[in-house]
């Protein structure tokens, strides 16, 4: 394999919510859920994102205004185009026939998105449901409304939904119900508390983690955590392999390679 | 395993097999240096640390090619009191560390080479040889004889550890810059750091991919001109080399130690082969000296020489 952007031109895009925005393209990813590509704008800078559609040829991008980069994504139009190289890392590993939780916290909604399309496609229904909690600030930030069957959403102002974490939604659901797994992605103080609480109840947890990206392909050792390359050996950890890695929840490293608290 | 010997002392440090991670690759954490040992390296190299931290050039900083790898990461590291911090108790690793060790003048230098003095690091590398990093190696004139000389006597005096000078494969009079070193008392030479600058651009956006447009070249492209490198330096040092561009494989490893090379160190074969790459070389050698009746590293040193 070659390592290097392949220019895509965006054929749609999509509001989410009033800081997201889908952009669409029409290329053939070999794309598993929970992987990511690198997405870059000659001249200016390229960072990861993971791909939250997968539609016949046409793939999106759920992108977060967040920064320079993400701001400047957000002001491309239909007919411009981006960089996309990968996929990279290693996606998520699915336990169909069971019943199953996604916990999304923000943006990390877009992670878990193809997963529960996925999930949604191979599970059988006599034998297994999907549970979707999705997670926010408040109301206005909800993505994905209408895409998912059982979606259940918190927000921390009550303004949609249970008035909570996802944490909580979580930790009140399995009052009354089981899952076999659960699948995670979101703000890392969040992924670390829903493993804990998958730990106490015994359940199977994978956790997409983020650290910053440079090459992508494990050779630069920037997206170290505790010794696993965030870009190849994750972004999707189990639970077995987080409770051998120090850092998880606790330090992330800066593009210096500096250590800071999470 | 076979019961072939791999072991080589190398200025003092004995190690169970000659391959090393070159620096740059992996080596930003003792938990990264320890996961590559456990992968079946004979030593490791940290990324090189100069006094303050940096940033490093913004993305794409790493690319690939048919025949090799481009990179521009522009040194980015924490600096020396945090990388200070990092590396300690370095003997949980469990294979000798190098240090790599840069700076934009030669104070520099042993700033950083002071500040790490009380970790266990089994020997200091200095590149001056990047070439594409504004204020470092090439681009600071750091590849000429009296700067080599200079930079490699300062460290000299503030360190009993080995010196390895790690050079440029670009420079023609390579052999006069590494007597330069060898005079000013270092230990051994890597030979090389990557070569170049090069340049890929992608032609859909008319624009070169790296976002320092230039970056080094390394990987398969890289050996035959690092092989003969190593091999005229065997012919003009008496100090041992440490071989390094486009290894990744045990026969690679051998036409290497063969051009003069007492270890041999490994980057980009750390992507063509997986991070076991040093546990697959070291078996491809052991195999290869059973088949052709060679019993040590140390008998295969120069063998290309007549
Ligand atoms: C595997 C992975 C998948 C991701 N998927 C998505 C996604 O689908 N949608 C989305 O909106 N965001 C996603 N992100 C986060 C996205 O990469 C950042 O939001 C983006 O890089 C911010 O850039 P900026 O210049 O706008 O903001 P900045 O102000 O530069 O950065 C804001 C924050 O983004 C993060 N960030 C910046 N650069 C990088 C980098 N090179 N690598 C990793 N993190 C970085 C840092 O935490 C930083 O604090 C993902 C991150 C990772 C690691
Ligand atoms: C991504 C990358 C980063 C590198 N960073 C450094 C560095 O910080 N210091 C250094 O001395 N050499 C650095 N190098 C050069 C390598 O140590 C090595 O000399 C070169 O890659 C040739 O070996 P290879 O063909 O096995 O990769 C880097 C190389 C790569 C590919
Ligand atoms: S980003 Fe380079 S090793 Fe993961």
């Amino acid at each position: 394999m070659i390592e290097q952007p392949m220019m895509a031109k965006i054929c749609d895009i999509q509001e989410e919510s009033p800081g997201v925005k889908t952009f669409f393209f029409k290329l053939n990813l070999n794309f598993e859920p929970g992987q990511f590509v690198m997405v870059w704008i000659p001249l200016l800078d390229e960072k990861p994102f993971t791909i939250s559609y997968i539609q016949k040829d046409l793939v999106g991008i759920s992108v977060l205004k967040r920064g320079v980069f993400t701001n400047a994504i957000h002001s491309k139009k239909i007919g411009d185009m981006l960089g996309i190289r990968g996929p990279y890392g290693r996606g998520f590993s699915l336990k169909p026939d069971s019943n199953s939780c996604v916990v999304g916290g923000g943006i990390g909604m877009a992670s878990l998105a193809t997963l529960v399309d996925r999930l949604n496609l191979v599970v059988d229904k006599r034998r297994g449901h999907v549970t979707v909690i999705q997670g926010a600030r408040t109301a206005a930030e909800i993505i994905y409304q209408k895409r998912f069957r059982d979606m259940k959403l918190c927000t921390e102002d009550g303004t949609a939904g249970f008035r909570g974490t996802t944490v909580d939604l979580l930790k009140d659901l399995l009052k009354k119900q089981r899952f076999q797994k659960v699948y995670t992605c979101g703000p890392e103080k969040m992924l670390y508390k829903v493993v804990e609480l998958c730990g106490e109840h015994g359940i199977e947890c994978e956790v997409s983690l983020e650290r910053y990206i440079k090459c992508g392909f494990g050779v630069c050792g920037q997206c170290d955590c505790s010794g696993q390359r965030v870009c190849i050996d994750g972004p999707i950890f189990n639970i077995q392999e987080l409770s051998r890695m120090e850092d998880f929840g606790k330090i992330t490293i800066t593009k210096t390679g500096a250590r800071v608290i999470h | 395993m076979s019961k072939i010997n791999l072991s080589v002392n190398l200025c003092g440090i004995q190690l169970t097999n000659p391959t090393i991670l070159a620096s740059g690759i992996l080596g930003t954490t003792k938990a990264l240096l320890k996961r590559v040992a456990e992968n079946g390296a004979g030593a490791v190299t940290i990324k090189s640390i100069s006094v303050e931290s940096r940033e490093g050039h913004k993305n794409p900083t790493v690319i690939t090619f048919e025949a090799g790898m481009l990179n521009a990461v522009g040194y980015s590291n924490p600096g020396v009191d945090a990388a200070a911090r990092e590396f300690t108790n370095l003997q949980d690793v469990g294979v000798p560390v190098i240090a790599s060790v840069i700076g934009t003048q030669k104070e520099d230098f042993v700033r950083v080479v002071d500040g790490l003095s009380a970790q266990r690091f089994s020997a200091i590398e200095i590149p001056l040889s990047c070439p594409h990093t504004p204020g470092f190696g090439l681009l600071a004139g750091q590849g000429t004889p009296q700067a080599t000389f200079d930079i490699t006597s300062a460290v000299r005096k503030v360190t009993k550890l080995p010196i390895f000078v790690k050079l440029s494969p670009n420079i023609p009079e390579i052999c006069t810059i590494a007597k330069a070193a060898e005079d000013a008392g270092a230990d051994a030479i890597t030979a090389v750091n990557s070569m170049g600058p090069g340049m890929i651009i992608n032609i859909e956006s008319q624009k070169p991919i790296l976002s320092f447009k230039a970056g080094g070249v390394t990987g398969d492209a890289l050996r035959p001109i690092a092989v003969r490198c190593v091999y005229d330096l065997y012919k003009a040092i008496k100090i041992p080399i440490i071989g390094v561009g486009g290894i990744s494989t045990g026969r690679h490893a051998i036409e290497m130690i063969m051009a003069g090379a007492s270890a041999i160190g490994i980057g980009t074969g750390v992507y063509s082969r997986g991070i076991d790459v040093f546990r697959k070389v070291c078996e491809e050698i052991s195999l290869w000296m059973q088949e052709n009746g060679f019993d040590s590293i140390k008998s295969m040193v120069g063998a290309a020489h007549d």
